[in-house]
């Protein structure tokens, strides 16, 4: 039969997404366990979350979390580190830790019929490990040079000064992996002190995917994490991001950062945008989908597909417990580096109202979040770390049926009224990295602020 | 284990491969073409990648670029070039099948008719800036392309990374493209896969549809290449770089994807330097402190793997000290083989990756994709039980004859990259790399 190849085939109405069913309990060290059944593979995958992220390292200590949080698979309970890794191995186990601004996640997978020792080894490395001196030491060896590499990396390069000059003085200004001068200024017993007062049964929530009933599941975990208990007379109170005020917003500058040589400028510009519990969520998705947040977007079309000027270009927002940063990022070629930022501030001034969002442009940025919403949920994977955003940000347990009809909701009125409203053309902070010969001089005449020039920290 | 599939061959030749899976109401649509960097000539390379930007700007009948109407439709979609072959897939709605149909064959039947010059030029400068992002201005970026150049002689087709020479790209010209498409891009030379939430029937009328119509072309050149010369020496090179700490690379030959010893040496690197109680980085980072980080790999493909062990040196040490230790461990597992425990654990690992990889219908890597890739490489797309029991049955003697066979110290290439101004950090004797 011939196809008709004269117009594109329609796609059916958007599938609804039914999110599979989240049972929780509370065990009675206070340590909250959510499970979720998925029998599509012979796996379990299982999330410890603690609200201990960057943002609870004290002043000082910037980096405290991250090693904390890098040291709990080195030797916990009986095991040394090699032997942890020895039974992990074993098993097939894969872990993974990923320390942020708000939490430090740890993650296990493994086949279903291994999740009891997977469990047992996940729970002792997360409230009894070692924190042996030699391992801090080594640890801690490891994250400095790994410091000395990222000076070399104009994405890392980027992200600290952005960071840093975004949020003076604030829990939200610096990297996870902190500073040299603060790395160096630890001690093992910083270390303890720090996992002993924030790693307790009450801060933790435990999330099991898996194969398995939600009755198994939770046995799993009461059985591995039953025993923790919250040690007697510690201050386990943690900063509460949320309640912070944010820094003040200066007016807009231009930062950069020289590196002789370069191929390209790798470029930031963005402000302190909102905090995840903004009402303004589903409408702040869809601009930024039409701003910035896909291929299609205005941004990556004019800077990739019209001007050749980069690999890819995009804009996030970040929402955190506070507020997180708005962001456009982005790699492009030297000689192009004021071009580049030009246009980019004025498509964010467009989409303020100079050239509002079009219903075509609205109706792609709804679909692109709502027809292909299914597609998060296929592996346990993505059912737990669905559960992870749910407790970590107190969001309701409807949260995830209820997006697609929220976000078809939002009309041209509520991008443009968001844009102008959580967007500030004038309170920009760009930071450049790149060969300041070949970049500096063009930057003369953008409308940006002042231009000054930082060191790599 | 494995991935139940339906196949029917389309008669210009199209393999269609079908998967059902009701888990989540989305589809996968994946097609492999069997063409790579290895495809091209001296002079010309990067020229697949390339083209492969191309296949995203627009068909006949659909002139508007290849991503709109896809993510209106929510769709998530990429593609991917790499030496032996060029992929491209999209994740859709199951109900936006027909679609991603239609988008798929018409740019693999009539993508020429929308070809201009202003969509060439555009691409060959994001290509040139992929370049500049991905290698250039990335530490140790160029080093991959040192070492391929010294692993094979300049007419061999491995002799380039698929990204290619700054200046081939530069130098490339639309009529390239459509003599690649007319020789490349055609239906008997692709494999389609539709793996999710679909009826087998129902997706292979739509396969029969929309790509039996397109003309079946001349078969492509058969692939041929001379195999380099066995080495008989070691050759040291060294690369300055901006970086401030010393790496180290060292590469040989190694046997083609899915040859004898493949398997083996895959599990060589595994037993090498995956995980913390793997040998190397026991020695080198946990008790001696020599590296910052260790890593191997065997990389398979087509016409002839390499395996590489590369090893960045901690502050203060040389890579004089990396190069004994590593070399020391190569010897002693040569000497003694992988022990039970080691063998254990690194079956474990591989047949956990086994299933580990069912869990997703689409993406790289997804089912669709192995699905093409078995097809593809071997004609045999229900290679997932004996792909695994390569990795099952391989002995501990086996990996001990593969590592004897392959990892010898004469055949290698050793690279050193170092700060720049500093070559006396390179290990002694090394000559300047040549990177394109």
């Amino acid at each position: 039969m011939a196809v008709d190849r004269t117009r594109l085939p329609e796609p059916g109405p958007p599938l609804s997404c039914n999110f599979p069913e989240v049972r929780r309990r509370t065990l009675a060290n206070g340590l909250r366990v959510c499970t979720i059944e998925h029998h599509e593979v012979p796996l379990v995958t299982c999330f410890v979350l603690m609200p201990i992220g960057s943002s609870q390292d004290p002043g000082h200590q910037p980096g405290l979390a991250a090693i904390t949080g890098d040291l709990l698979d080195e030797g916990s309970g009986d095991l040394d580190a090699l032997a942890v890794h020895e039974a992990l191995g074993r098993i097939g186990a894969h872990l993974d830790t990923e320390i942020g601004a708000d939490a430090t996640l740890l993650e296990l997978t493994t086949l279903e019929q291994y999740a009891p020792r997977a469990l047992e080894l996940l729970a002792s490395m997360v409230w009894n490990p070692r924190l042996d001196p030699r391992d801090f030491d080594r640890v801690r060896e490891l994250r400095l040079s790994r410091l000395v590499q990222l000076r070399d990396l104009p994405p890392a390069v980027a992200d600290r000064v952005f960071t840093q000059l975004l949020y003076p003085e604030h829990p939200y200004g610096h990297l996870p992996i902190g500073t040299e001068e603060a790395l160096r200024a630890l001690t093992i017993a910083d270390v303890t002190t720090f996992h002993r007062r924030v790693y307790t049964p009450k801060n933790a929530t435990v999330i099991a995917v898996g194969d398995a009933s939600h009755d198994r599941l939770a046995a799993l975990v009461a059985g591995a994490f039953g025993d923790w208990a919250s040690p007697e007379g510690v201050d386990t109170d943690l900063v509460d991001v949320a309640s912070l005020d944010a820094p003040p917003s200066p007016a807009g500058r231009v930062v950069t950062v020289h590196r002789t040589g370069a191929a390209q400028s790798e470029l930031r510009m963005g402000h302190i945008g909102l905090a995840r519990s903004t009402p303004d969520y589903h409408a702040l998705l869809v601009m930024n989908m039409i701003l910035g947040g896909q291929f299609v977007s205005r941004i990556n079309m004019n800077l990739r597909e019209e001007k050749g000027y980069t690999y890819g270009a995009r804009t996030s927002f970040e929402f955190r417990k506070g507020p997180g940063p708005f962001v456009f990022q982005t790699s492009v070629q030297s000689d192009v580096t004021a071009e580049a930022v030009r246009e980019v501030l004025a498509e964010i001034k467009a989409i303020r109202g100079g050239r509002p969002v079009t219903a075509a442009e609205l109706e792609l940025g709804r679909a692109a979040l709502t027809r292909g919403y299914p597609r998060n949920f296929e592996t346990a994977e993505q059912l737990g770390r669905a559960a992870v955003q749910l407790a970590l940000y107190g969001l309701p347990d409807d949260y995830f049926t209820t997006f697609v009809p929220r976000v078809l909701a939002i009309d041209e009125h509520d991008v443009t009224r968001v844009a102008e409203d959580h967007l500030a053309p004038e309170r920009l902070l760009t930071v450049i990295v790149g060969d300041r010969d070949k970049v500096g001089p063009t930057l003369e005449g953008l409308d940006l602020g002042e231009v000054s020039e930082a060191a790599i920290a | 284990m494995n991935i139940p599939f339906v196949r029917h061959r389309l008669d210009n030749g199209l393999e269609v491969l079908i998967h059902a899976d009701q888990n989540c109401p989305i589809v996968a649509v994946n097609v492999w073409y069997h063409v790579g960097s290895k495809n091209e000539r001296p002079g010309r390379t990067g020229f697949a990648h390339l083209f492969e930007h191309l296949m995203f700007e627009g068909s006949q009948h659909y002139d508007k670029g290849f991503f709109h109407p896809l993510q209106a439709a929510g769709a998530l979609l990429n593609g991917s070039t790499n030496a032996d072959r060029t992929n491209y897939w999209e994740v859709v709605p199951s109900n936006a099948l027909e679609l991603a149909m239609w988008m798929e064959s018409d740019r693999m039947g009539y993508l020429l008719p929308a070809l201009t010059d202003a969509k060439f030029e555009n691409q060959r400068d994001v290509v040139l800036n992929e370049r500049r992002q991905q290698y250039e201005n990335r530490p140790y970026g160029l080093a991959g392309m040192a070492i391929v150049a010294a692993l094979y002689p300049p007419d061999h087709p491995y002799h380039w990374l698929t990204i290619g020479a700054a200046e081939d790209i530069t130098a490339a010209r639309i009529e390239d493209v459509r003599a690649f498409f007319q020789t490349y891009y055609r239906p008997r030379n692709a494999s389609l896969s539709i793996a999710g939430d679909v009826q087998p029937d129902e997706a292979l009328r739509l396969a029969e549809d929309y790509f039996g119509e397109l003309e079946a072309g001349e078969e492509p050149p058969p692939f041929t290449c001379t195999p380099p010369e066995v080495r008989t020496s070691e050759s040291r090179m060294v690369l300055e770089d901006r970086v401030e700490l010393p790496r180290l690379y060292l590469a040989w030959h190694s046997p083609a994807l899915f040859a004898a010893g493949d398997a083996e040496l895959d599990l060589v690197a595994e037993v090498l330097a995956s995980g913390k109680t793997s040998r190397l980085y026991r020695t080198l980072v946990f008790e001696q402190r020599l590296a910052t980080e260790v890593a191997a790999s065997q990389n398979s493909r087509e016409a002839g793997s390499f395996f590489q062990i590369v090893a960045t040196a901690a502050p203060g040490r040389s890579l004089s000290e990396l190069e004994r230790a590593i070399t020391e461990e190569i010897d002693r597992f040569i000497q003694d083989g992988p022990t039970a425990v080691e063998m254990e654990r690194c079956r474990a690992q591989a047949e956990s990756q086994f299933v580990y990889r069912l869990q997703t219908v689409g993406g790289f890597g997804g089912k669709g994709d192995q699905l093409n890739a078995y097809n593809v490489f071997l004609g045999e797309p229900d290679y997932f039980d004996r792909d695994l029991a390569r990795y099952r049955e391989a002995s501990s003697a086996a990996l001990q004859r593969a590592a004897a066979a392959y990892l010898r110290p004469e055949t290698r290439i050793v690279l050193s990259v170092v700060p720049k101004g500093r070559t006396a950090l390179a290990l002694v004797d090394a000559q300047p790399a040549v990177v394109a």
